[in-house]
């Protein structure tokens, strides 16, 4: 239990420094809006249209992919964690769960389904 | 009974548990009554983390590391894709209606019902046992030794919802 203290004094420092942050900028700086200033930055080009456009459905199947595999590594966690105490068993019993998901992924890439076209 | 009733006391006089809670409850309402559904599944988020931080409370640490790398890490990033691929996102006009808000009531009432009931009812087997020291070690552990083909069958399961999902997005395009 006394490990997560650390977690939650790093949790409240890291939204004490946004909250510093911002309160501070808002004290010293001086209020001087205008259009030009209050524009989307863009790299420094003039942007055009709205920042809320629809985005490429082809974004959607990388998140579900992503999905999948982050599962996969909160099956990792465990194992990582005992892996000093299991030996070479344990390194099979990955290599088969890993090479499992990997045909997922060689199907994936052979359908052309990582492909940006 | 009373192991249960212990069980709650213990949690309860940690004054982190109310902290928690009220992140919890508050940005849980916080998503059903804004009105932009991005920030919505914002508050979706918090609330997410904040059960992680439940999780730990209840020293069900691997559960607490599932639902921050699961829930707050991927299920979330689907959500707001999903915002962001709705077609009208540009209008601005998609504003969250709440028209089922007395069922909605209901049901979560029901639902609260449901939990409690079922919290007295169970016979929690193993709740008086001593928790080990590092759960996740005895977790990973168990995972290779006891659970191992349970664990082998959840990575072709995984392979099936990979394909399945590779399948329907291709069918989508062509």
């Amino acid at each position: 239990m006394a490990s997560y203290a650390a977690v939650l004094i790093f949790l409240l420092l890291g939204i004490g420094l946004v909250l510093v942050t911002f309160f501070t900028a808002r004290l010293i700086r001086p209020s001087n809006p205008y259009k030009e200033k209050n524009q989307t930055y863009e790299c420094g080009e003039r942007p055009f249209g709205d920042s809320w456009v629809q985005f490429n459905n082809r974004f959607y199947i990388f998140a579900l992919l992503f999905v999948i595999f982050d599962v996969e590594v909160v099956f990792l966690f465990p194992w990582a964690v005992a892996f000093n105490q299991l030996g070479l068993f344990a390194l099979i019993e990955m290599v088969i769960f890993i090479v499992i998901l990997v045909f997922g992924l060689v199907y994936a890439w052979k359908k052309g389904v990582l492909k940006w076209v | 009974m009373e192991m249960v009733a212990n069980f709650i006391s213990d949690v309860s006089a940690n004054p982190l548990f109310y902290l928690l809670a009220f992140v919890t409850i508050a940005s849980a309402l916080c998503v059903v009554t804004l009105k932009n559904i991005f920030h919505s599944a914002l508050c979706l988020i918090l609330t997410l983390f904040s059960v992680a931080g439940l999780y730990i409370l209840l020293h069900a640490e691997f559960l607490a590391v599932a639902q921050v790398l699961i829930y707050v890490g991927a299920v979330s990033i689907l959500l707001i894709f999903a915002i962001m691929l709705t077609s009208q996102l540009a209008s601005r006009k998609i504003v969250q209606s709440n028209e089922q808000v007395t069922v909605a009531i209901f049901v979560c009432f029901l639902f609260l019902l449901v939990s409690i009931g079922s919290l007295f009812n169970t016979y929690w087997n193993g709740i008086n046992a001593p928790l080990p020291d590092n759960n996740i070690l005895t977790i990973g552990i168990l995972l290779m030794t006891d659970y191992v083909l349970p664990f082998e069958v959840v990575s072709i399961v995984m392979l099936a919802a990979l394909i399945g999902a590779i399948v329907l997005a291709r069918e989508e395009r062509s």
